[in-house]
């Protein structure tokens, strides 16, 4: 059950300089996030921006959730404005969330490219049992958001950047790469989230290490409720509504 | 408090009449979704009892499935937004076993919007969709390209938009509405031919075509390169167009273009619109038509209003 309501903002920190953590709590009670779950949020009451905007859950948290964001346009420079105090309408959660019983669930690896982080801390928060690890890829030292809230749950990020300022020079997929080759084994459940061209390297990558793999989709989205048709993706059956019957797909049903 | 359908007491006095007529139908307000915006009505029962609305109209049918336009199918612009969903539709036939169960539950009129590539298929789907049980009328939409005549748009040229209005007009009894488009050059000419071959009612606008250019690929920020413009941004187009219609046709007009807030609304039907559609609103927000319902209430009694009808076409020029 998702809902349409209003939320007071508890917190909108600055992580980065472009880089916020918002904590929202509910005015009316709404129904548990589950993790690759999003949020339509107003970020403000003029009708411009007009849609609302869609931002993954972050993290749960006593009382409400968190949305990590990355300001990239007008509605994330508005949102990144807002005080503790101000209320925002929201709409969700949305979508199907992560699947977290997956076959080979004992080796779970977790891939994040970017801003693709954001939903993963909420999938870790809800596996840490299962000890996962994590691969995490940046542009850039200063864009590695959430390390120690992974270390706290005990994950050691596995990290790579573009210009090597942190961890491996390269893409999240090369350690990837290398980290299966030296483990000898391709039975690993694969969640991840992040850039399109990440993901559909990725999902070539996991074709052929035959590797299970949930994948986070975006597309831009006008109701986010399955409505407007307008966040399709080309899937083996069709398309299909990111929204709805994602924003999480198996990586064997999209067609890149 | 309300008392049956769209009529309002306050003690044991009448004070505000909702309904409108829509040719041979009432409704019990003029609320209604604009098409493409309201999926089949099942996503929004979850915020709100859809039975309150005047009416529910579905996403635009054929006869077939189509799946659309491949993506991005959707950019924001200024107060408005850019979509070429390209009618993707699950069919006709999937909608009456699948879909239309569960409108029949509610307590509201059932409008379904549908198209054609070719006057036989309009004809076709209409027929089928006749015979089904708890549909209350048919909106045609006429914005759509017809294949046996390379690919021009059914509602812009007056002679074919004739030709399948008269024939769709033979193969149902239903109230027939037929939804212009706007990207013509006289669209009061365009009402009087569908009025003439038969509709019941008129509906519009339809989106704007419009376009989109991203600057730093140079690419066109839809997949289909154009896209229909809907929101705030066409409202004074269509408000005009509604006007120009309501001067020249006696069957009723329904308005639609922008409606986000009640004023909107009420604005359209000052110009002359019998009912009014709420579209890209449905978007801002699920709650949108009930906020417009809810708003007219509250302007008709602010403003000592009793009636739709007192209301309609009251715009005072000069
Ligand atoms: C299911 C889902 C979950 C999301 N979760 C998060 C999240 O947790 N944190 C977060 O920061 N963002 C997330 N996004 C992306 C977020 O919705 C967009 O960044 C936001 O809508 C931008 O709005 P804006 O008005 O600031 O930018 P706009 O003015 O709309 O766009 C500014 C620029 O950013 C680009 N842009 C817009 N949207 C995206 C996008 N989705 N991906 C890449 N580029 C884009 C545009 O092409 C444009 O060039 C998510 C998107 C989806 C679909
Ligand atoms: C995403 C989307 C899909 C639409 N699909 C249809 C459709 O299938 N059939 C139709 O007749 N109109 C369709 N329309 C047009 C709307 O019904 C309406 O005429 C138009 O958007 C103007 O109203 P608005 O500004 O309130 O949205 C669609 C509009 C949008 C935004
Ligand atoms: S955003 Fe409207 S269908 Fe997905």
């Amino acid at each position: 059950m998702s809902e349409i309501f209003r939320a007071k903002i508890k917190e909108n920190r600055p992580l980065t300089n472009h880089h916020y953590l918002l904590t929202l709590h509910p005015l009316i009670n709404i129904a548990l996030p589950n993790p690759g779950q999003f949020f339509m949020l107003s970020v403000d009451e003029s009708l411009d921006p007009l849609l609302k905007r869609p931002f993954s859950v972050h993290r749960t948290v006593e009382g409400g959730f968190q949305i990590l964001y990355r300001v990239v346009g007008k509605a994330t420079k508005i949102l990144s404005a807002k005080s503790p105090g101000d209320e925002i309408e929201a709409l969700g959660p949305l979508g199907n969330g992560f699947p977290l019983n997956i076959s080979n669930s004992e080796n779970v690896i977790l891939t994040a490219g970017g801003m693709g982080i954001a939903p993963m801390l909420a999938l870790a928060d809800k596996i840490a049992g299962l000890k996962p690890l994590l691969f995490y890829g940046a542009r850039t030292a200063g864009e590695l958001l959430c390390l120690d809230d992974f270390r706290d749950s005990g994950i050691e990020p596995i990290i790579s950047t573009d210009d090597g300022t942190c961890g491996r020079k390269g893409s999240v997929i090369d350690s990837l790469e290398s980290y299966i080759s030296s483990a000898g084994s391709n039975n690993f459940g694969l969640y991840a989230c992040g850039p399109k061209p990440m993901l559909s390297s990725l999902s070539k990558f996991c074709a052929k290490h035959e590797i299970t793999a949930y994948m986070a989709l975006e597309e831009s989205m006008a109701c986010g409720i399955g409505t407007c048709l307008g966040c399709v993706v080309k899937t083996n059956e069709g398309y299909k509504r990111v929204c709805k019957e994602g924003p999480v797909f198996s990586s064997r049903e999209i067609i890149w | 408090m309300q008392r049956g359908a769209g009529l309002f007491f306050k003690g044991d006095n009448l004070v505000i009449d909702l309904s409108v007529s829509i040719g041979k139908i009432k409704l019990k307000n003029p609320v209604m979704t604009a098409s493409g915006t309201f999926g089949y009505g099942d996503e929004f029962a979850e915020y709100f009892d859809i039975g309150r609305l005047g009416a529910v109209v579905v996403k635009g049918l054929s006869l077939k499935p189509k799946q659309g336009n491949p993506p991005p199918r959707i950019v924001e612009t200024p107060a408005g937004m850019l979509n070429s969903i390209g009618l993707q539709n699950i069919g006709a036939e999937k909608f009456i076993n699948e879909k239309l169960p569960f409108l029949r539950k509610h307590d509201t009129t059932v409008v379904v919007n549908f198209f054609g590539d070719t006057i036989e298929e309009y004809v076709e789907a209409a027929e089928i969709l006749s015979s089904a049980d708890g549909i209350h009328a048919l909106e045609m939409n006429i914005s759509c390209p017809n294949k046996e005549e390379g690919w021009s748009i059914f509602g812009t040229d007056p002679k074919v938009t004739a030709k399948v209005v008269n024939a769709v007009r033979k193969s149902t009894s239903l109230n027939l509405i037929v939804k212009l488009s706007p990207n013509v050059t006289d669209i009061a000419q365009m009402a009087k031919v569908a009025e003439d071959a038969g509709a019941d009612a008129v509906s519009l606008i339809n989106t704007i075509t419009g376009m989109a250019v991203d600057i730093k690929t140079r690419r066109p920020r839809l997949a289909n390169i154009k896209g229909g413009l809907s929101g705030p941004a066409i409202r004074p187009v269509a408000v005009r167009m509604v006007w120009e219609c309501y001067n020249a046709v006696k069957i009723p007009v329904i308005g639609m273009g922008g409606i986000v807030t009640a004023d909107d609304a009420v604005e359209f039907i000052i110009a002359g619109a019998s009912a009014i559609a709420v579209g890209t609103g449905n978007f801002v927000t699920p709650l949108a038509s009930m906020n417009v319902l809810e708003g007219i209430e509250k302007y008709m009694s602010d403003e000592g209003i009793n009636s739709i009808d007192e209301l309609r076409g009251s715009l005072i020029c000069g």
